[in-house]
């Protein structure tokens, strides 16, 4: 057995173990060097990652191929990245635990293991182990009544989506036989006719992988839980978990279900057209900005499920770029939301965003490029990300779809602009509490990747490109 | 003679995760009840997979199962977990005041 591919996870989990352990032990807070060793072992993971064999391993369980290595690497960013942001938001709050860190790499280790699922037992135990230490950092500020009551939600839901993904996943194994996803293509493929109960259960999977993106009609979670968790934890929220989720969606439906797409493009179409559609109004008369990026999340999903819909390989490398470019607009404008702090209090509002134009210039152009990028305005990253799902949408004769995620797209312009009105325009408020180091990295890093995407987009398509030949096969 | 079949599972199974579905949405009473209903979704997976795997001779659907029970009790215990937070923060666990958060 070759148990060798899976060393990036086996790495991970065990100085996940190695790093509690070396948490609880001490009697003084040493939540700052728990960071530290948790971002050690991240790298350790994304360059074992990289240095990854292609192939299968504990008896079809596990695959390795350079789909998962590249969803795999964009975990991880997000996962660090999340990461650095939380340490000095948790310590300015007084919430600095160890445990944060501990759950946010079991969290990882957890959507590493569902994006190289290749059977419904480890895409069950990845999704669960990304799901359990989610539903406890969404309530990680226990005293709060707000955390508690997103980490309620959140759990709730989570469990009636891992039900619906459970009931699903028995469906399929009764009524195709097997449960490993190379058998389940050939069964799929050789059957004249695939019996409804796969049909069926297909429907129940994909509605609960629905649930994990929050894409249209079971989005509802979403704008409560990300106003209610902590902002570092919704930044982590908003990115690494959704590119898990729809890395697996994406295999699932492209390898195992690829050969019965009749049957759930209609599903994905729907929903890639009610997110984008949801996503575009409802934001607009949202005052909370941590509402406005959940419902902007929302609408960010429809477009990458509409390269999901039109699939064959534009298709889905218009998803796996899209993602990948979310990833960092998303990070970037969290980064802007943690940075708001007022005399020590952390502020939520739009409004309060006045006067950022002139009180740190540099903040309130990083958070100008992250709107106009999410907006889709060129020659920002989001403009390419909506351009590689919109083409392979219109080749592919999807005009409705296309015409509405562009209409949509206008639409929600809107809200990004009033934002970037409120930073320049509005009459000033006094300044923000001066940012830490770490955020303005983060800031500086993601920033430039949006703004400059368009003078290298070279090696993120033919990454993507590599990586969706090795899914499609 | 009246034998009970594969379809007979199915139906217990299709009639206990019908009943947790609804235990989950219909429910106005309190929290607990919902936590019930999820372990009760999980009980008629369980149902499906083992009679399947009785019925196509394969043990992967019982494997499938044990590791089902594993995960529903950790479930379980965060879900309490989350569960007293909330009720310390609020003092209540009925379902109607869970709305602090809307808009």
């Amino acid at each position: 057995m070759n148990w060798t591919l899976a060393l990036p996870e086996i790495v991970l989990a065990v100085s996940g173990l190695v790093i509690l352990l070396a948490g609880v032990i001490p009697k003084k807070d040493n939540s700052f060097a728990i960071s530290l060793a948790v971002l050690g072992a991240l790298l350790l993971a994304a360059v074992l990652v990289l240095a990854q064999k292609e192939g299968t391993a504990f008896g079809g369980q596990y695959v390795a191929d350079s789909f998962s290595g590249f969803m795999k690497l964009l975990c991880i960013l997000g996962a660090a990245m999340g990461l650095v942001l939380a340490m000095d938001f948790f310590e300015r709050e007084g919430l600095a635990r160890f445990e944060i860190p501990v759950l946010i790499l079991f969290a990882t280790t957890g959507m590493m293991v569902m994006i190289s699922a290749n059977d419904l037992m480890s895409l069950y135990m990845g999704l669960e182990l990304l799901s359990l230490p989610l539903y406890v950092l969404a309530a990680i500020d226990r005293d709060n009544s707000r955390a508690s009551e997103a980490g309620l939600k959140y759990f709730v839901l989570g469990a009636l989506a891992s039900g619906l993904l459970l009931y699903g996943a028995s469906l399929v194994y009764g009524f195709a036989g097997t449960t490993n996803f190379d058998r389940l293509a050939d069964a799929l493929s050789a059957q004249q006719g695939v019996s409804a109960g796969v049909i069926v259960g297909i429907v129940f999977i994909i509605a609960a992988l629905a649930f994990k993106i929050s894409a249209v009609p079971f989005h509802m979670w979403t704008p409560d839980v990300y106003e209610g968790a902590p902002t570092p934890i919704t930044a982590f929220f908003a990115s690494a978990p959704k590119i898990a989720a729809v890395a697996l969606l994406t295999r699932i439906l492209a390898g195992p279900f690829g050969d019965v797409a009749s049957q759930w493009q209609q599903v994905i179409i729907l929903a890639s057209l009610g997110s984008m559609v949801l996503g575009a109004l409802a934001a607009i008369g949202q005052r909370n900005i941590k509402r406005l990026m959940a419902y902007s999340s929302i609408g960010h999903i429809g477009f990458a499920l509409m390269g999901l819909a039109v699939g064959g390989e534009s298709g889905l490398r218009g998803v796996l770029v899209y993602m990948a470019i979310y990833l960092f607009m998303n990070i970037g404008a969290f980064a802007v939301l943690i940075a708001m702090r007022r005399d020590g209090r952390a502020v939520e509002g739009i409004d309060d965003l006045a006067g950022l134009g002139r009180n740190d210039p540099a903040m309130a152009l990083a958070m100008a490029v992250f709107m106009f990028s999410m907006a889709g305005v060129p020659p920002l990253a989001g403009f390419f990300g909506k351009l590689y799902v919109l083409l392979p949408a219109i080749e592919g004769g999807f005009y409705f779809l296309a015409l509405v995620g562009v209409l949509s797209s206008i639409v929600s312009a809107y809200y990004y602009l009033r934002v970037i009105k409120v930073m320049y325009f509005d009459p000033g408020l006094p300044g923000f509490d001066p940012r830490p180091a770490s955020l303005s990295v983060v800031l500086a890093g993601t920033g430039l990747f949006t703004a400059f995407f368009f003078l290298f987009p070279a090696p993120l398509l033919a990454a993507a490109r590599q990586a969706v030949a090795s899914i499609l096969g | 003679m009246f034998t009970i079949g594969l379809g007979h599972y199915l139906t217990v199974g299709a009639i206990l995760f019908v009943l947790g579905v609804f235990g989950i949405f219909m429910n106005r009473k309190n929290v607990i009840v919902i936590l019930m209903s999820v372990e009760l979704i999980l009980l008629s997976v369980n149902m499906n997979l083992v009679g399947f795997s009785a019925a196509l001779d394969d043990l992967a659907g019982q494997i499938f199962a044990m590791f089902i029970l594993t995960v529903a009790a950790a479930e379980a215990a965060i879900g309490l977990a989350i569960l007293v937070i909330y009720f310390r923060n609020r003092g209540t666990i009925e379902v109607e005041d869970i709305s602090a958060l809307k808009g």
